[in-house]
């Protein structure tokens, strides 16, 4: 059965291709004709009224030119695994968001109840321990992802023109990652956790010019207290994700825009100068093609 | 990277994306087989490991000597590797802020219109060396011994000092053998070559220097303590 896509969101036909004389058949000839019993059956009305709604939605938003940009645009030749590192880092964060999301409607985040509350997740909520360790070992397996795929960046040279932007949003979501390990260590609230913030934010401390405001800022003071918890809370679970979810949108709208970089080995056949490229743009090209537009 | 060579790399660039795929379903198929595998391995470590709950937090211990996790033992051992005291904002703060800089504004120093990592062998070399000098410090931090441990093979009457001086606190100063911060106090591990066995209670009782004291110890303890070090030749 072919999936019921939107007629906005089919890839956009090539040149010569569909009303042409070598394409498809016509509908008629390849539907077997309704049966004079049987009229469009409620799973068909719903299938149309499936349709109908991503069709209105089309119409106020114009999103279809914008997602079949995004899904047809064209991945140079020889794209090969180390490309889907990055995307593989974003699918970590999705688990770290979505398993924190669950983690959050447990714990409470004062430094009497911290400990009790993961302590109740872990022992008595079904599958608690197990989120808590997806979680937890979520966080290593970012962490190395985010460095794999800063390595293939490196090594591939695609940090260069037009790429340098991106590149550095790249640096800060690595640094505003690895804060987020630093704020995260400090919530179950164990000996570990604790001992570890206490000399982080005493190294904090020891810094160049900002280092002593910083230090006060992330202990809500000049000693850890009872307000500090609250606010790596605070850190760990509102401000820094959402500052790493708008980079992480704006280093997506850069790939989109400028391209996936092809391996630097690769090097293209130059077309015969007789024939010049003729460059045939799809109508519904969004923002796949911005490298072209020079 | 001069004007024409940005122009190269366009055209260059159009060409083979030219050659290339849709994206979808080409590169989203094996990213959606990237991120199965990403799912299946935290599953699996979830499972395996789990998350184990410390001992709670107590403010009022003093011997807890921290570790950190694991992606931070290279930043860890940066501190154990460069031991004076003064020394310890270069190691946490300058040399990490320098590298997050370096690292930040890389596409700005490096211009080189060069992609292939065998035509930029400066590049190339910075980059292993800086991976290689990761890995080798995160292993020396995950291998450090545990902080009120001590892994050294001693005589039976020996023993209870051994856990004295690792539980005490001593280490977080000195080492004795693998286990210890080095620094700033002075190497235990062949002490009783250079202090006799007198000055090293006298040391335990006054704290010299910047030492704390450890005269709160019981007699006993102190005794024990110092059977053990003073074996240590």
């Amino acid at each position: 059965m072919k999936l019921p896509i939107p007629a906005a969101l089919r890839r956009p036909a090539k040149p010569g291709e569909g009303e042409g004389g070598n394409g498809p058949a016509p509908a008629n000839l390849k539907d077997a004709p309704p049966r004079p019993a049987e009229g469009p059956g409620a799973a068909e009305t719903a299938k149309e009224a499936g349709i109908d709604v991503v069709g209105w939605v089309d119409q106020r938003t114009g999103a279809s030119g914008f997602l079949t940009g995004i899904l047809y645009r064209k991945v140079p030749k020889g794209t090969n695994w180390f490309y889907t590192l990055g995307s593989a880092t974003l699918f970590a964060f999705t688990i770290q968001a979505i398993t924190g999301v669950f983690l959050a409607m447990y714990y409470t985040p004062s430094p009497t109840e911290a400990y009790g509350s993961i302590t109740h997740l872990t022992n008595d909520v079904f599958l608690g321990e197990f989120v808590r360790g997806m979680h937890k070992w979520g966080a290593s397996v970012m962490i190395i992802l985010i460095f794999l795929h800063m390595a293939r960046t490196f090594f591939f040279g695609a940090y260069k023109y037009p790429r340098e932007l991106n590149w550095v949003i790249g640096v800060v979501l690595l640094i505003l990652t690895l804060v987020m390990g630093l704020t995260g260590y400090l919530l179950p609230f164990d000996q570990r956790s604790f001992w570890a913030t206490i000399v982080a934010s005493n190294i904090t401390a020891s810094g160049p010019v900002v280092g002593p405001y910083l230090a006060d800022f992330l202990r809500a003071g000049p000693d850890f207290s009872a307000t500090t918890l609250a606010r790596f809370y605070a850190l760990h679970m509102l401000l820094i994700p959402g500052a790493i979810i708008a980079l992480i949108g704006a280093h997506l709208y850069l790939v989109v825009k400028l391209g996936t970089t092809a391996p630097p080995w690769l090097r293209a056949e130059k077309p015969k100068p007789a024939t010049p490229v003729v460059e045939v743009t799809a109508g519904t090209d969004g923002g796949g093609d911005g490298a072209r537009g020079r | 990277m001069k004007a024409h060579d940005k122009e190269a790399y366009l055209q260059e660039y159009e060409l083979l994306k030219k050659k290339g795929k849709p994206f979808f379903p080409y590169a989203v198929l094996k990213d959606a087989a990237m991120a199965l595998v990403v799912t299946i391995v935290v599953i699996v470590m979830a499972l395996v490991l789990g998350a184990e709950q410390g001992p709670k937090a107590d403010p009022t211990t003093t011997t807890y000597v921290p570790r950190p996790e694991w992606y931070f033992f290279f930043l860890f051992e940066l501190l154990r590797v460069l031991k004076p005291p003064e020394m310890t904002p270069v190691a946490m703060i300058g040399i990490p802020t320098l590298a997050m800089v370096g690292l930040l504004l890389l596409p700005f120093y490096d211009r080189n219109p060069e992609r292939r990592p065998e035509r930029r062998p400066i590049a190339t070399t910075a980059g292993c060396l800086t991976i290689v000098a990761m890995a080798y410090l995160t292993y020396l931090g995950a291998t450090a011994g545990s902080p009120t441990e001590i892994d050294m093979e001693v005589a039976p009457q020996y023993e209870a000092g051994k856990e004295i001086v690792a539980q005490a606190g001593c280490l977080a100063c000195h080492t004795v053998g693998e286990n210890g911060n080095n620094g700033p106090g002075p190497e235990l591990t062949h002490i009783a070559a250079d202090v006799p066995r007198a000055a090293i209670i006298r040391s335990v009782e006054i704290g010299p220097g910047i030492m704390p004291s450890y005269r709160d110890l019981p007699p006993e303890q102190v005794k024990q303590l110092a059977d053990f070090l003073s074996s240590l030749d």
